[in-house]
Protein backbone atom coordinates (compact mmCIF):
# COMPACT_ATOMS: atom_id res chain seq x y z
CA UNK A 1 0.00 0.00 0.00
CA UNK A 2 1.99 3.01 -0.94
CA UNK A 3 1.17 6.18 0.29
CA UNK A 4 0.98 8.17 -2.77
CA UNK A 5 -1.22 11.15 -2.93
CA UNK A 6 -4.91 9.90 -3.77
CA UNK A 7 -6.66 12.26 -4.99
CA UNK A 8 -10.01 12.33 -3.48
CA UNK A 9 -12.68 14.66 -5.40
CA UNK A 10 -13.87 16.98 -3.43
CA UNK A 11 -17.80 17.20 -3.23
CA UNK A 12 -19.01 20.17 -4.81
CA UNK A 13 -21.05 21.73 -2.52
CA UNK A 14 -22.09 24.99 -4.19
CA UNK A 15 -25.55 24.10 -4.96
CA UNK A 16 -26.40 22.21 -1.57
CA UNK A 17 -27.79 25.87 -0.38
CA UNK A 18 -30.08 25.78 -3.20
CA UNK A 19 -31.25 22.26 -3.18
CA UNK A 20 -32.09 23.78 0.68
CA UNK A 21 -34.06 26.74 -0.73
CA UNK A 22 -35.80 24.48 -2.98
CA UNK A 23 -37.03 22.42 0.17
CA UNK A 24 -38.06 25.49 2.07
CA UNK A 25 -40.06 26.72 -0.83
CA UNK A 26 -41.59 23.57 -1.32
CA UNK A 27 -42.72 23.56 2.15
CA UNK A 28 -43.41 27.10 1.86
CA UNK A 29 -45.67 25.81 -0.71
CA UNK A 30 -47.49 22.83 0.40
CA UNK A 31 -48.77 24.22 3.57
CA UNK A 32 -50.09 27.30 2.23
CA UNK A 33 -52.24 25.82 -0.87
CA UNK A 34 -55.91 25.52 0.53
CA UNK A 35 -58.01 26.06 -2.88
CA UNK A 36 -61.30 26.96 -2.10
CA UNK A 37 -63.90 25.00 -2.93
CA UNK A 38 -67.88 25.17 -1.86
CA UNK A 39 -71.45 25.06 -3.06
CA UNK A 40 -71.80 28.24 -5.02
CA UNK A 41 -75.27 29.78 -4.27
CA UNK A 42 -77.39 32.80 -5.26
CA UNK A 43 -79.44 34.54 -2.68
CA UNK A 44 -82.70 36.14 -3.71
CA UNK A 45 -82.90 39.90 -3.38
CA UNK A 46 -83.85 41.89 -0.59
CA UNK A 47 -87.74 42.12 -0.41
CA UNK A 48 -88.73 45.82 -1.55
CA UNK A 49 -91.30 46.27 1.85
CA UNK A 50 -89.59 45.52 5.02
CA UNK A 51 -92.60 43.99 6.33
CA UNK A 52 -94.10 42.01 3.31
CA UNK A 53 -91.85 39.08 2.37
CA UNK A 54 -93.33 38.23 -1.02
CA UNK A 55 -95.53 36.10 -1.35
CA UNK A 56 -95.00 34.12 -4.56
CA UNK A 57 -98.26 31.97 -5.07
CA UNK A 58 -97.16 29.06 -6.26
CA UNK A 59 -99.10 25.75 -6.91
CA UNK A 60 -99.06 23.15 -3.98
CA UNK A 61 -98.11 20.82 -6.87
CA UNK A 62 -94.96 22.85 -8.17
CA UNK A 63 -93.46 22.79 -4.53
CA UNK A 64 -91.51 20.14 -3.04
CA UNK A 65 -91.56 20.98 0.71
CA UNK A 66 -88.23 19.88 2.37
CA UNK A 67 -88.47 20.66 6.02
CA UNK A 68 -85.81 19.45 8.40
CA UNK A 69 -85.96 20.16 12.22
CA UNK A 70 -83.40 20.62 14.90
CA UNK A 71 -82.97 16.74 15.27
CA UNK A 72 -81.71 16.77 11.28
CA UNK A 73 -84.61 14.80 10.09
CA UNK A 74 -85.82 15.69 7.56
CA UNK A 75 -89.59 15.44 5.66
CA UNK A 76 -90.41 16.15 2.57
CA UNK A 77 -94.38 16.76 1.19
CA UNK A 78 -95.45 15.02 4.59
CA UNK A 79 -93.32 11.70 4.39
CA UNK A 80 -90.16 11.37 6.54
CA UNK A 81 -87.45 10.53 4.10
CA UNK A 82 -83.69 9.55 4.79
CA UNK A 83 -80.98 11.87 3.21
CA UNK A 84 -79.71 9.15 0.47
CA UNK A 85 -82.98 9.20 -0.66
CA UNK A 86 -83.50 12.96 -1.41
CA UNK A 87 -81.23 13.04 -4.20
CA UNK A 88 -84.24 10.81 -6.34
CA UNK A 89 -87.00 12.29 -4.94
CA UNK A 90 -85.57 15.09 -6.03
CA UNK A 91 -85.15 14.12 -9.52
CA UNK A 92 -88.48 12.14 -9.83
CA UNK A 93 -90.25 15.72 -8.87
CA UNK A 94 -88.11 17.67 -11.13
CA UNK A 95 -88.10 15.36 -13.84
CA UNK A 96 -92.05 14.75 -13.81
CA UNK A 97 -91.46 11.53 -16.82
CA UNK A 98 -95.26 10.48 -16.43
CA UNK A 99 -96.86 14.03 -16.32
CA UNK A 100 -98.01 12.59 -12.62
CA UNK A 101 -100.98 15.41 -11.76
CA UNK A 102 -99.19 15.42 -8.58
CA UNK A 103 -95.99 16.46 -9.77
CA UNK A 104 -95.09 19.69 -11.05
CA UNK A 105 -96.83 20.91 -14.11
CA UNK A 106 -95.27 20.77 -17.20
CA UNK A 107 -94.99 24.09 -19.69
CA UNK A 108 -94.09 24.03 -23.12
CA UNK A 109 -91.31 25.94 -24.17
CA UNK A 110 -89.36 26.79 -27.12
CA UNK A 111 -85.59 26.11 -26.20
CA UNK A 112 -82.75 27.06 -28.49
CA UNK A 113 -80.94 23.44 -29.96
CA UNK A 114 -83.48 21.35 -28.06
CA UNK A 115 -86.50 22.99 -29.76
CA UNK A 116 -90.26 22.64 -28.47
CA UNK A 117 -89.90 20.47 -24.75
CA UNK A 118 -92.26 20.23 -22.05
CA UNK A 119 -90.48 21.46 -19.05
CA UNK A 120 -91.28 21.97 -15.44
CA UNK A 121 -89.56 25.21 -15.00
CA UNK A 122 -92.43 26.21 -12.50
CA UNK A 123 -91.45 24.11 -10.00
CA UNK A 124 -89.84 24.73 -6.56
CA UNK A 125 -87.96 23.17 -4.09
CA UNK A 126 -88.48 24.96 -1.08
CA UNK A 127 -85.91 24.26 2.00
CA UNK A 128 -86.99 25.45 5.27
CA UNK A 129 -84.96 24.50 8.49
CA UNK A 130 -85.12 25.20 11.78
CA UNK A 131 -83.10 27.31 14.15
CA UNK A 132 -81.65 24.68 16.08
CA UNK A 133 -80.82 22.25 12.66
CA UNK A 134 -77.10 21.62 12.77
CA UNK A 135 -75.69 23.36 9.43
CA UNK A 136 -73.74 19.99 8.46
CA UNK A 137 -77.52 18.89 7.86
CA UNK A 138 -78.21 21.62 6.19
CA UNK A 139 -74.86 21.28 3.88
CA UNK A 140 -75.80 17.68 3.09
CA UNK A 141 -79.96 18.30 1.88
CA UNK A 142 -77.90 21.06 -0.23
CA UNK A 143 -75.51 19.22 -1.90
CA UNK A 144 -78.17 16.11 -2.34
CA UNK A 145 -80.59 19.00 -3.85
CA UNK A 146 -77.28 20.23 -6.34
CA UNK A 147 -76.53 16.66 -7.20
CA UNK A 148 -80.10 15.85 -8.15
CA UNK A 149 -79.75 18.85 -10.67
CA UNK A 150 -76.67 18.07 -11.83
CA UNK A 151 -77.74 14.21 -12.21
CA UNK A 152 -80.82 15.57 -14.45
CA UNK A 153 -78.91 17.57 -16.77
CA UNK A 154 -75.91 15.20 -17.11
CA UNK A 155 -78.90 12.40 -18.18
CA UNK A 156 -80.39 15.12 -20.83
CA UNK A 157 -76.89 16.13 -22.42
CA UNK A 158 -75.63 12.64 -22.72
CA UNK A 159 -79.15 11.96 -24.91
CA UNK A 160 -79.37 15.25 -26.92
CA UNK A 161 -75.77 15.76 -27.21
CA UNK A 162 -73.76 12.74 -26.16
CA UNK A 163 -71.44 14.37 -23.87
CA UNK A 164 -71.34 15.17 -20.28
CA UNK A 165 -72.87 18.77 -19.07
CA UNK A 166 -69.67 19.88 -18.28
CA UNK A 167 -67.97 18.95 -21.70
CA UNK A 168 -70.62 20.88 -23.78
CA UNK A 169 -69.95 24.14 -25.53
CA UNK A 170 -71.64 27.48 -23.64
CA UNK A 171 -74.83 27.51 -25.59
CA UNK A 172 -75.41 23.70 -25.15
CA UNK A 173 -75.21 24.38 -21.40
CA UNK A 174 -77.79 27.52 -21.50
CA UNK A 175 -79.82 24.96 -23.46
CA UNK A 176 -79.43 22.26 -20.67
CA UNK A 177 -79.97 24.91 -17.58
CA UNK A 178 -83.11 26.43 -19.70
CA UNK A 179 -84.65 22.56 -19.53
CA UNK A 180 -83.81 22.01 -15.93
CA UNK A 181 -83.37 25.77 -14.30
CA UNK A 182 -82.00 25.00 -10.29
CA UNK A 183 -85.08 26.44 -8.21
CA UNK A 184 -83.94 26.19 -4.59
CA UNK A 185 -85.67 28.42 -2.51
CA UNK A 186 -85.00 29.03 1.14
CA UNK A 187 -88.01 30.05 3.40
CA UNK A 188 -87.28 31.50 6.75
CA UNK A 189 -86.46 29.27 9.43
CA UNK A 190 -88.93 28.53 11.62
CA UNK A 191 -89.04 27.49 15.68
CA UNK A 192 -90.98 24.41 15.46
CA UNK A 193 -88.61 21.90 16.57
CA UNK A 194 -88.11 23.50 20.29
CA UNK A 195 -86.00 25.77 21.39
CA UNK A 196 -81.91 23.52 21.57
CA UNK B 1 -11.65 -8.05 -13.01
CA UNK B 2 -8.45 -5.07 -13.60
CA UNK B 3 -10.59 -4.49 -16.64
CA UNK B 4 -13.02 -2.48 -14.46
CA UNK B 5 -10.18 -1.14 -12.04
CA UNK B 6 -8.65 1.69 -14.38
CA UNK B 7 -7.14 3.74 -11.95
CA UNK B 8 -5.76 6.01 -13.98
CA UNK B 9 -6.97 9.72 -14.22
CA UNK B 10 -10.42 9.16 -12.76
CA UNK B 11 -11.69 12.93 -11.75
CA UNK B 12 -15.18 13.96 -11.61
CA UNK B 13 -15.73 16.20 -14.36
CA UNK B 14 -16.91 19.86 -12.80
CA UNK B 15 -20.73 20.37 -13.30
CA UNK B 16 -21.28 23.97 -14.68
CA UNK B 17 -24.27 25.07 -11.07
CA UNK B 18 -23.93 28.69 -12.78
CA UNK B 19 -27.47 28.97 -13.85
CA UNK B 20 -28.57 26.75 -10.96
CA UNK B 21 -29.47 29.73 -8.63
CA UNK B 22 -31.57 31.42 -11.78
CA UNK B 23 -33.96 28.38 -12.06
CA UNK B 24 -34.53 28.21 -8.49
CA UNK B 25 -35.28 32.16 -8.58
CA UNK B 26 -37.30 31.29 -11.34
CA UNK B 27 -39.39 28.51 -8.81
CA UNK B 28 -39.50 31.06 -6.64
CA UNK B 29 -41.43 34.05 -8.36
CA UNK B 30 -43.65 31.29 -9.97
CA UNK B 31 -44.90 30.30 -5.95
CA UNK B 32 -44.88 34.15 -5.13
CA UNK B 33 -47.08 34.86 -7.80
CA UNK B 34 -49.54 31.96 -7.31
CA UNK B 35 -49.60 31.59 -3.64
CA UNK B 36 -52.59 33.46 -2.01
CA UNK B 37 -50.96 34.37 1.20
CA UNK B 38 -54.04 33.98 4.11
CA UNK B 39 -53.74 37.43 5.79
CA UNK B 40 -55.97 37.15 8.65
CA UNK B 41 -55.50 35.43 11.47
CA UNK B 42 -58.07 33.01 12.60
CA UNK B 43 -59.71 33.30 15.88
CA UNK B 44 -62.53 30.87 15.42
CA UNK B 45 -61.91 27.20 14.90
CA UNK B 46 -64.19 25.61 12.00
CA UNK B 47 -64.59 22.04 9.97
CA UNK B 48 -66.16 23.06 7.14
CA UNK B 49 -68.86 20.03 6.08
CA UNK B 50 -67.64 17.51 3.34
CA UNK B 51 -69.67 17.40 0.39
CA UNK B 52 -69.41 16.29 -3.62
CA UNK B 53 -71.21 18.84 -6.04
CA UNK B 54 -68.09 21.30 -4.96
CA UNK B 55 -67.33 24.15 -7.57
CA UNK B 56 -63.95 25.71 -7.88
CA UNK B 57 -64.07 29.25 -6.14
CA UNK B 58 -63.21 31.70 -8.51
CA UNK B 59 -61.46 35.11 -8.71
CA UNK B 60 -60.11 35.02 -5.72
CA UNK B 61 -59.54 39.08 -5.46
CA UNK B 62 -63.21 39.33 -5.26
CA UNK B 63 -63.85 36.92 -2.53
CA UNK B 64 -64.85 38.12 1.30
CA UNK B 65 -64.50 35.45 3.83
CA UNK B 66 -66.94 35.01 7.10
CA UNK B 67 -66.00 32.88 9.52
CA UNK B 68 -68.16 31.10 11.95
CA UNK B 69 -67.06 28.81 14.64
CA UNK B 70 -66.53 28.52 18.00
CA UNK B 71 -63.25 30.63 19.11
CA UNK B 72 -60.49 28.66 19.55
CA UNK B 73 -58.98 27.41 22.74
CA UNK B 74 -56.64 30.21 23.38
CA UNK B 75 -59.68 32.49 23.20
CA UNK B 76 -62.07 30.79 25.13
CA UNK B 77 -61.48 31.71 28.60
CA UNK B 78 -62.29 35.33 27.14
CA UNK B 79 -64.72 35.16 24.50
CA UNK B 80 -66.46 31.75 25.96
CA UNK B 81 -67.48 28.95 23.38
CA UNK B 82 -70.76 30.07 21.64
CA UNK B 83 -70.71 30.31 17.74
CA UNK B 84 -68.75 33.74 17.05
CA UNK B 85 -68.33 35.58 13.38
CA UNK B 86 -65.12 36.42 12.43
CA UNK B 87 -64.75 39.29 10.07
CA UNK B 88 -61.18 40.00 9.73
CA UNK B 89 -58.93 40.09 12.00
CA UNK B 90 -62.05 40.70 14.87
CA UNK B 91 -65.16 39.08 16.21
CA UNK B 92 -68.29 40.65 15.24
CA UNK B 93 -72.04 40.88 15.54
CA UNK B 94 -73.90 40.19 12.54
CA UNK B 95 -75.42 43.60 11.78
CA UNK B 96 -71.86 44.23 11.18
CA UNK B 97 -71.38 42.31 8.05
CA UNK B 98 -73.46 45.00 6.23
CA UNK B 99 -70.27 47.89 6.99
CA UNK B 100 -67.71 44.89 5.80
CA UNK B 101 -69.79 43.71 2.76
CA UNK B 102 -69.49 47.40 1.58
CA UNK B 103 -65.94 48.29 2.85
CA UNK B 104 -64.54 44.80 0.74
CA UNK B 105 -66.46 45.72 -1.91
CA UNK B 106 -65.34 49.21 -2.24
CA UNK B 107 -62.09 48.10 -2.84
CA UNK B 108 -62.81 45.55 -5.36
CA UNK B 109 -62.52 45.80 -8.98
CA UNK B 110 -65.36 43.89 -10.43
CA UNK B 111 -68.08 44.80 -7.76
CA UNK B 112 -71.02 42.57 -9.49
CA UNK B 113 -68.58 39.53 -8.94
CA UNK B 114 -68.45 39.88 -5.27
CA UNK B 115 -68.54 36.73 -4.00
CA UNK B 116 -68.84 35.61 0.05
CA UNK B 117 -67.06 32.48 0.96
CA UNK B 118 -69.01 31.33 4.26
CA UNK B 119 -66.22 29.25 6.10
CA UNK B 120 -68.66 27.53 8.58
CA UNK B 121 -67.96 24.67 11.32
CA UNK B 122 -70.01 21.97 10.70
CA UNK B 123 -71.72 22.18 14.44
CA UNK B 124 -73.13 25.66 14.02
CA UNK B 125 -77.06 25.95 14.02
CA UNK B 126 -78.69 27.23 11.48
CA UNK B 127 -79.98 30.07 13.57
CA UNK B 128 -76.95 32.28 12.88
CA UNK B 129 -76.33 30.94 9.81
CA UNK B 130 -79.65 32.45 8.71
CA UNK B 131 -79.38 35.74 10.07
CA UNK B 132 -76.05 36.22 8.34
CA UNK B 133 -77.42 35.33 5.24
CA UNK B 134 -80.64 37.65 5.81
CA UNK B 135 -77.76 41.02 7.03
CA UNK B 136 -75.87 39.64 3.32
CA UNK B 137 -79.14 40.06 1.35
CA UNK B 138 -79.95 43.07 2.83
CA UNK B 139 -76.55 44.70 1.82
CA UNK B 140 -77.08 43.11 -1.69
CA UNK B 141 -74.04 40.72 -1.26
CA UNK B 142 -76.08 38.03 -3.06
CA UNK B 143 -73.07 35.64 -4.65
CA UNK B 144 -72.00 33.17 -1.85
CA UNK B 145 -70.17 29.73 -1.11
CA UNK B 146 -70.28 27.46 1.66
CA UNK B 147 -67.01 26.39 1.84
CA UNK B 148 -66.89 22.52 1.87
CA UNK B 149 -64.07 19.84 1.21
CA UNK B 150 -64.67 17.43 -1.12
CA UNK B 151 -65.32 13.57 -0.03
CA UNK B 152 -65.95 10.54 -2.28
Amino acid sequence: MAKEKRKVPGLNATSTADISFILLIFFLVTTSMDTDTGLARRLPPPPEDENSEAEIDVKERNVLNVKVNSLGQIMVNGDMLDISLLCDRAKEFVKNENNDPNLPEKHAKNIPLLGMCAVTDKHVISVQTDRGTSYNVYFQIQNELVRAYNELRDELSKAKFGKLYANLTEEQQEAIRGYYPQKISEAEPKNYGGDK
Amino acid sequence: MSRFNKKGSREMPEMNTSSLPDLIFTILFFFMIVTTMREVTLKVKFTVPAGTELEKLEKKSAVSFVYVGPPIDQLRATMGSGTRIQLNDKFAEPAEIMDFVARERSTMSDQTAQTISLKVDQKTKMGIVTDIKQVLRKSWALKINYSATRRN
